[in-house]
């Protein structure tokens, strides 16, 4: 662990977290201009996010007159404890200091922190629609999670560590090795990642139909800057997901060292990696159609189910002594 | 036994296998039908490749041609006569819900740790291998039981029996590099008359008590003779 | 030299302790006649107990040797024996910081009592006794002094638990109380007494030593399990929990929550891990198996409440669940013969017990609080206390987090300990333990999760949105000794998850004494790091973690605010009405409720629970919605065995002739029938 932290890691960390916030933007841009594209339409530019955040940034926030201070310190929670778990998925590089901070329970448990101030943000004016998204936010949260824990274990328990960063150095090490726990645990987390980003067929983050919202119910009475960090919050938890997926089941590429070159080579290989999965979840978008609220659960328990099959063939297959 | 060491081949086995159990437990919280049907199938297809796989490591063509005969029986023949049998029963939207999912999938978890044990006694070094894609087999065998157990529905029951094969001849092909190719044939053939024979039997019980429901079939209990 | 004196002072401290606690109960004889004795004296003397607890639990745990005395008191063959070592004063330690914070928030509390006509005397009498009872527990070192001491501690309670015996439910709730509690402390009787048999003697130092064969073992082990469990509210037998905590007064419930399932923590610790101390893989899944139960069931019937202190309650259920989760872990891996491994999830066990007592307490004092000024326990009349208790709101906020397990609070640290303990799992020889575990882990990781939507909707059905009854929206911010009780137990919770590195250095020595390892690798890097296997394996920095949250969340509150201001001094916000999608101003009957809240859940899990919900035409055109949540382990385990007590009680009866001579015949056929036996 020391011999990682040290000023140039820090650094290294820092130009990481930046580029996790510079970044989130763009992916929410392509994905939403692939799917134009699959539908027949021009679509909005790729840049498109980042002028709306800066036009939220500069507008004036409005805020009910019921709501009570924790209304306005949630958008400031909410965008800071995501942003923290962010940067401690490797990006470009791995042994960055940030994972001996934050392990990965510590990310699942940052994204919680999360949720459960944007819940109880939600709740806090008083009105139908807050109550409804958290209500709903909160039960499919509650069974993702697990999911999450149990495909996140499967990876630690193959590297004998929940330290992020050894797990992929553990991999890069083994080479090209065929795991079914790992196929499981990757289909677990895929599941778990269009669940708790508030995807097509969990949620649909275009809508503001009102009986199906989730995540956008809560932010109904958000304006201005609050509603630009919430939406930012949002955009940073996909490319969160979108990462993890594809450094740690894909790591090939990630550098291994703080050189320019190995960073280079690195933001190149993950810009590619991250393009590609845009594209699949658009697709999956395009092909997909939102499925009641009731048969979420069903959904998330395929992942939980997955995970936990994960899990067990590691234990059967694997490790068998 | 540390996976890294394996060849490349033996660890594809591996992941065939897995994904033929995590079929199994598709097939048990599956409440369609025809996406039953869809999943059986497609369990049949990788016990095909799990052979093929098997064949190609040890150099016994006779496994390739075994290999070819599950691919086009239980993969192709039997799915398609069941879907069509499905059809022609207007079973194609038909929706038949577990009276509780989660206890049963949980029961499935817990029958898979048990075969688990079951097999642990198996400490040859170089049976490791065979040992934990025993353990699979076993695992699908016993979820085909569990299936037939808690599925009312006959054609539900029917892919659980089939699936039970499929995890016998997993066993067969992983453990031993296959039966002789007599005996596979004439278990082909039995899988097949079988299956015809159900065909039979549901259009029987279909036009006498215009239900497929097995819940239906209790006249032969000496107890309760009212069963209906 | 130096350390036994002072470990003889940490003694003395628990002495004065017990005395304190003593003392309070007695004063308390004169709040009949004054009853502001209550509230000045006899409620801070319970502090100042709690306060002498600390001190004595805390030398112990620095000091980490261990300290012997005979009291002069008991049956003459028979005296007491009174011991101080880690495990004690680590117990002492977290009864001390549950009471002091009562002690703040008590005597603010009890005047509430003064001039209704419930008897001041025995709240503050009982009150006493309670404290003494615990602080003897924990103390005694032998097994008569432990269950005199248990069965004050189960007493004394059962009065503070009747304390408003005027409804029949809270005497209905007390009864089953007293019936659990003395069922429990029989199995923990005959589990002393099976011990003793090979042991020779009823001290803890020939308990220990006693040879038992492996089945004599798992037998105490099993009667342990059974009385420590009963009375720390383990599924199947916890119905009585939920009855009985919320109906005491809340600071009352605060020590009953808090402590005294803590209590019953220690006993289980101190029977099977240092007494019998042979440790078998059976132990251990069935350990690990009740806690993963009670987990998962507690939370999920928390969920379904809407009776705010109830809801506490079946949460401490959940709680206790994964301590014994940790234990369970704790046993599995010092069977296999992984003392180290064995020794972190104990420690992870003993750590959420000490978070839990701390969080729980606070939660309790909160609940208190509301009911203090709202009269109100039905979170579905709550609603809006944010702005009208503001201080209680920023407290059991913290309560909240803490609970559900979020970094940086200290619930998250035990959670994560036990998560580490349980991912070593792959170093176990056998495969069906390691296969075991996860889904435990498993387990372990949907409890967390539920218990967060648990606490999302306690917080913001009572303290966000807007008040739903007239009586919550005139709530007045309470007395300050209230607030600081809170406050008190709000910064542990914030202490004890930020800085574990120091606590668990400060734990280390309970590991140390009773499994003879310690945590070598904890605080392998410093103050700053948290690496319980080893710091490749796993490393947390709280300090770190806060730093960084707090550092940018004031820099970019500071950045959109202040700097970034587009010409004004400071950017402010403006007040309008709430938007709501367009619809009329939403009014309070517009908001979801607790019930609707976890509608989506109660359907989800809907065969673990007895919902019986109807719906009913009025005769004045409204529709009236009824839902009644039972708990199953009524029906499939208290009834059946009440009903089985009761037709055996109905052949008893026969015996009763009424006629004296009939008896006298029944007592010498059986005087006749044991003297038989004897020979």
């Amino acid at each position: 662990m020391d011999h990682y932290l040290t000023a140039l890691g820090w650094g290294v960390a820092i130009l990481q977290a930046l580029l996790y916030a510079a970044l989130a933007p763009l992916l929410v841009g392509w994905v939403r201009k692939v799917k134009a594209r699959l539908q027949n339409r021009r679509g909005a530019s790729v840049l498109q996010p980042y002028r709306d955040l800066y036009k939220l940034l500069a507008k004036e926030a409005r805020v009910a007159h019921t709501a009570s201070p924790l209304f306005r310190a949630a958008p400031y929670v909410v965008f800071v404890a995501t942003w923290m778990a962010a940067a401690t998925v490797p990006l470009l590089a791995v042994d960055l200091p940030i994972a001996a901070v934050a392990d990965i329970i510590v990310l699942v448990g940052l994204l919680a922190l999360a949720r459960v101030f944007l819940a109880l943000a939600g709740m806090d004016v008083g009105t139908a629609f807050g109550g409804m998204g958290a209500s709903r936010e909160m039960l499919i949260g509650a069974l993702a999670e697990p999911a999450m824990l149990m495909a996140v274990f499967t990876l630690t328990m193959t590297a004998h560590s929940t330290n992020l960063s050894s797990v992929i150095d553990h991999h890069l090490t083994d080479g090209f090795v065929l795991r079914p726990s790992y196929l499981f645990a990757l289909g677990g987390l895929v599941l778990v990642t269009i669940a708790e980003t508030g995807r097509i067929p969990v949620d649909n983050p275009s809508t503001h139909l009102e009986l199906t919202m989730i995540h956008e119910a809560m932010l109904l009475e958000y304006s201005g800057r609050h509603l630009a960090l919430m939406e930012w919050a949002a955009q940073i938890k996909l490319l969160l997901y979108g990462t993890l997926i594809a450094n740690v089941f894909l790591p090939w590429g990630i550098g291994q060292g703080f050189g320019p070159a190995a960073l280079g080579i690195g933001l190149v290989v993950v810009l590619a990696k991250l393009a590609a999965l845009g594209v699949a979840l658009a697709v999956g978008e395009t092909v997909l159609a939102k499925m009641r609220l009731f048969r979420a659960p069903a959904f998330l328990n395929l992942a939980l189910l997955l995970s936990l099959l994960g899990l067990l063939s590691h234990v059967i297959l694997e490790v068998g002594a | 036994m540390s996976l890294t060491l394996l060849p490349l081949l033996q660890q594809g086995v591996l992941v065939l296998a897995a994904i033929v159990l995590f079929l199994s437990f598709v097939l048990l919280a599956q409440t369609r039908v025809l996406s039953a049907i869809h999943a059986f199938a497609w369990q049949g297809a990788l016990v095909a490749a799990v052979t093929t796989v098997v064949a190609a490591t040890g150099h016994s063509h006779h496994l390739y041609f075994s290999a070819a005969l599950t691919l086009g029986l239980k993969a192709l023949l039997i799915p398609w006569m069941l879907h069509r049998l499905a059809r022609r029963l207007e079973l194609d939207r038909h929706t038949e819900s577990l009276q509780s999912p989660t206890l049963v999938t949980m029961a499935a978890v817990a029958l898979v740790i048990f075969s688990y044990w079951l097999v642990l006694p198996m400490i040859q070094e170089e049976l490791t291998f065979t040992r934990n894609i025993v353990a699979i087999s076993l695992a699908v065998v016993l979820i085909g039981l569990l299936m037939m157990v808690f599925r009312a529905q006959a054609v539900a029951q029917v892919l659980g029996f089939m699936s039970m094969e499929n995890g016998l001849f997993l066993a067969a092909v992983s453990a031993t590099g296959g039966m002789p190719l007599v005996v596979e044939l004439g278990v082909a053939f039995d899988v097949l008359v079988a299956m015809v024979l159900f065909g039979v039997f549901f259009l029987q019980i279909r036009e006498s008590i215009d239900s497929l429901d097995v819940d239906r079939l209790n006249r032969l209990s000496e107890t309760r003779g009212d069963g209906q | 030299m130096t350390a036994a004196l002072s470990m003889d002072m940490a003694l003395a401290l628990a002495g004065l302790a017990v005395a304190f606690a003593l003392g309070s109960a007695i004063l308390s004889l004169l709040a009949g006649r004054v009853p502001a004795v209550l509230r000045l004296v006899a409620t801070p003397l319970l502090g100042l107990g709690g306060l002498a607890a600390l001190g004595a639990g805390l030398t112990a745990l620095v000091l980490g040797g261990s300290v012997q005395a005979t009291l002069p008191l008991g049956l003459p063959w028979l005296p007491w024996h009174v011991r101080l070592d880690p495990l004690a004063g680590f117990f002492l330690s977290v009864i001390g910081v549950v009471t002091c914070a009562v002690g703040l928030y008590g005597p603010a509390y009890v005047r509430g009592f003064e001039h209704g006509k419930d008897s001041l005397v025995a709240l503050g009498g009982f009150s006493g006794l309670f404290l003494t009872g615990m602080l003897m527990v924990v103390l005694a070192d032998d097994a008569f002094l432990f269950m005199v001491a248990w069965e004050l501690m189960s007493l004394s309670s059962y009065f503070l638990v009747a304390f408003h015996h005027e409804q029949a439910a809270n005497r209905r709730a007390a009864f089953l109380y007293l019936l659990m509690a003395h069922v429990g402390g029989l199995m923990i009787l005959l589990g002393y007494g099976v011990l003793a048999g090979f042991g020779g003697g009823f001290a803890f130092d020939q308990l220990r030593a006693a040879e038992l064969p492996a089945v004599w073992a798992g037998v105490a082990f099993a009667l342990a399990f059974i009385g420590f469990g009963m009375k720390a509210g383990l599924v199947p037998l916890h119905a009585w929990l939920p009855e009985a905590h919320p109906v005491a007064p809340s600071h009352i419930s605060a020590l009953m929550s808090g402590v005294m399932l803590k209590v019953a923590v220690y006993g289980f610790v101190r029977v099977v891990f240092d007494l019998i101390g042979q440790f078998h893989w059976q132990m251990g899944v069935a350990v690990l198996g009740v806690g993963s139960l009670s987990a998962l069931m507690g939370v999920l019937y928390a969920l379904m409440q809407t009776d705010l202190k109830r809801l506490l309650a079946y949460s401490s259920v959940e709680n206790l669940g994964i301590v014994f989760i940790g234990l369970g872990l704790s046993l599995l891996f010092l069977s296999a013969g992984f003392q180290s491994l064995g020794a972190l999830a104990f420690v992870a066990a003993l750590y959420h017990a000490l978070n839990h007592a701390v969080f729980k307490g606070l939660l309790f004092l909160g609940a208190g609080a509301i009911l203090h000024s709202t009269h109100e326990r039905d979170l579905d009349q709550m609603g809006g206390l944010l702005r009208r208790k503001p201080w209680t709101g920023l407290f059991f906020l913290v309560g909240v987090l803490s609970i559900s397990a979020l970094p940086p609070f200290n619930g998250f640290v035990s959670e994560w300990l036990t998560f580490q303990a349980a991912l070593q799992a792959w170093q176990l020889e056998s495969g069906v333990l390691r296969s075991l575990i996860p889904i435990a882990s498993a387990v372990l990781a949907l409890t967390g999760a539920l218990v967060a939507v648990t606490f999302v909707k306690v917080y913001g059905i009572a303290f966000l949105g807007q008040a739903r009854s007239r009586h919550v929206r005139r709530a007045r911010p309470g007395p300050w000794g209230m607030q600081a009780g809170q406050g008190l137990l709000a910064i542990l919770c914030l202490v004890l998850g930020v800085l574990p590195t120091g606590v668990i250095g400060l734990m280390d020595t309970i590991p140390l004494g009773i499994l003879g390892t310690g945590l070598p690798q904890a605080g392998a890097r410093g103050w700053l790091w948290l690496t319980p296997v080893s710091p490749q394996t796993a490393s947390y920095s709280g300090p770190l973690v806060v730093v960084l949250l707090a550092g940018i969340g004031l820099v970019a509150f500071w950045g959109l605010n202040r700097l970034w201001t587009r010409g004004a001094p400071v950017r402010w916000v403006r007040r309008s009405d709430a938007w709501d999608c367009g619809f009329a101003p939403p009014s309070a009957r517009m908001q979801y409720t607790a019930t609707s809240f976890s509608q989506p859940i109660r359907r989800v899990f809907g065969l673990l629970f007895l919902i019986d919900e109807s719906v009913s035409p009025q005769e004045d055109g409204q529709l009236r919605h009824r839902l009644k949540i039972g708990d199953r382990a009524w029906g499939l385990l208290y009834l059946p065995v009440a009903h089985a007590v009761e037709s055996a009680a109905k052949r008893v009866v026969r015996l009763q002739s009424g006629n004296v001579r009939v008896y006298l015949g029944w007592t010498l056929a059986t005087l006749v029938g044991l003297l038989w036996i004897i020979t």
